[in-house]
């Protein structure tokens, strides 16, 4: 197997979907290409960075916020919709 | 080296009862579904329009917007994958009207640098996200983050940050899976090619410090 092949495969090889044939071959590519070894270990620490990273997190004030200016959306809509005419 | 864990999401088994409900004009189970979902459509919305204002206005806009369709809601898919559909939608909208300039299409085919393994591939210091305070680190995130195409952030976070099986983010993209798999793999590589710049082990640095001529002493 070539490093390019390797990077085909990497994204479903990170993911957990691909057969068992396939899986031997790309374990076995690591087992001897340094390169391959790093690029698959830092992406996969790159995934888990920024799963655990907290970026971007809603914060309550303003959930709480936006929570009510949805709702008293929906309730006007509700009483001027179809079914608040019937 | 094993697969990556995916992140275990909420039971959905009431959920159908709840879109019913809000169908017949509940707006108190509507808004159990707002509160299940809220953080995921504010952190998709702002990975998109890397923009705080605009993450705000998608939250609200998309939830009323799936309120005011939910008839079109049938069930087949999850009512998640349904509200990620309008979320996108709405906030590369935004991405649109803030950057006219520059086209924004999730069909777009990137052009990016070749996805070979480079001769030198930089390692990475052990648990190198400890080496920056949560602030900075979600500083670096965030500026390596707003680097990429909008198409690739969108498959990035819907896949690997929310956690949407393959199928799910394709079917909330309108894209086939071979490409939702494309993008996603030139997004992972890309990201950690640009988090290398502040994560790769600093031997040098390392050998200073270690010979006592850094400016950490006690």
């Amino acid at each position: 197997m070539k490093c390019s092949e390797f990077l085909q495969e990497l994204t479903d090889y990170l993911d957990g979907v691909i057969d068992a044939n396939t899986k031997q071959e790309l374990e076995e590519h690591l087992s001897w290409c340094h390169n391959c070894y790093v690029v698959c270990d830092t992406t996969k620490k790159t995934i888990e960075i920024y799963r655990d990273s907290q970026l971007y997190e809603l914060p309550d004030d303003l959930r709480t916020r936006l929570r009510s200016a949805i709702v008293a959306k929906c309730h006007s809509r509700k009483k001027s919709g179809p079914e608040g005419a019937q | 080296m094993g697969a990556i864990q995916p992140k275990v999401g909420e039971p959905v088994s009431d959920e159908l009862a709840l879109v019913e409900a809000a169908k017949a004009g509940d707006v108190g189970a509507f808004e159990e579904l707002v509160r299940r979902y809220d953080r995921n459509v504010f952190r998709i919305a702002q990975h998109i329009t890397q923009n705080r204002e605009d993450a705000e206005d998608v939250v609200q806009d998309a939830f009323f917007k799936a309120y005011s369709n939910l008839n079109q809601f049938q069930g087949q898919s999850k009512f998640y994958t349904w509200l990620v559909r309008i979320a996108v939608n709405e906030a590369l909208m935004r991405l649109r009207r803030r950057r006219p300039e520059r086209t924004v299409s999730l069909d777009e085919d990137v052009k990016t640098e070749d996805d070979t393994v480079p001769r030198e591939v930089a390692d990475w210091s052990p648990n190198p996200e400890q080496q920056y305070t949560q602030a900075e680190l979600r500083e670096i995130l965030d500026r390596t983050i707003h680097g990429l195409p909008a198409t690739f952030r969108t498959v990035f976070v819907l896949r690997d940050v929310e956690g949407l099986s393959t199928e799910e983010t394709a079917e909330a993209l309108d894209l086939s899976i071979p490409a939702v798999k494309s993008r996603l793999l030139r997004a992972r590589l890309q990201l950690r090619s640009r988090l290398s710049k502040y994560f790769q082990r600093r031997e040098k640095a390392n050998e200073r410090e270690k010979s006592g001529s850094g400016d950490s002493q006690p």
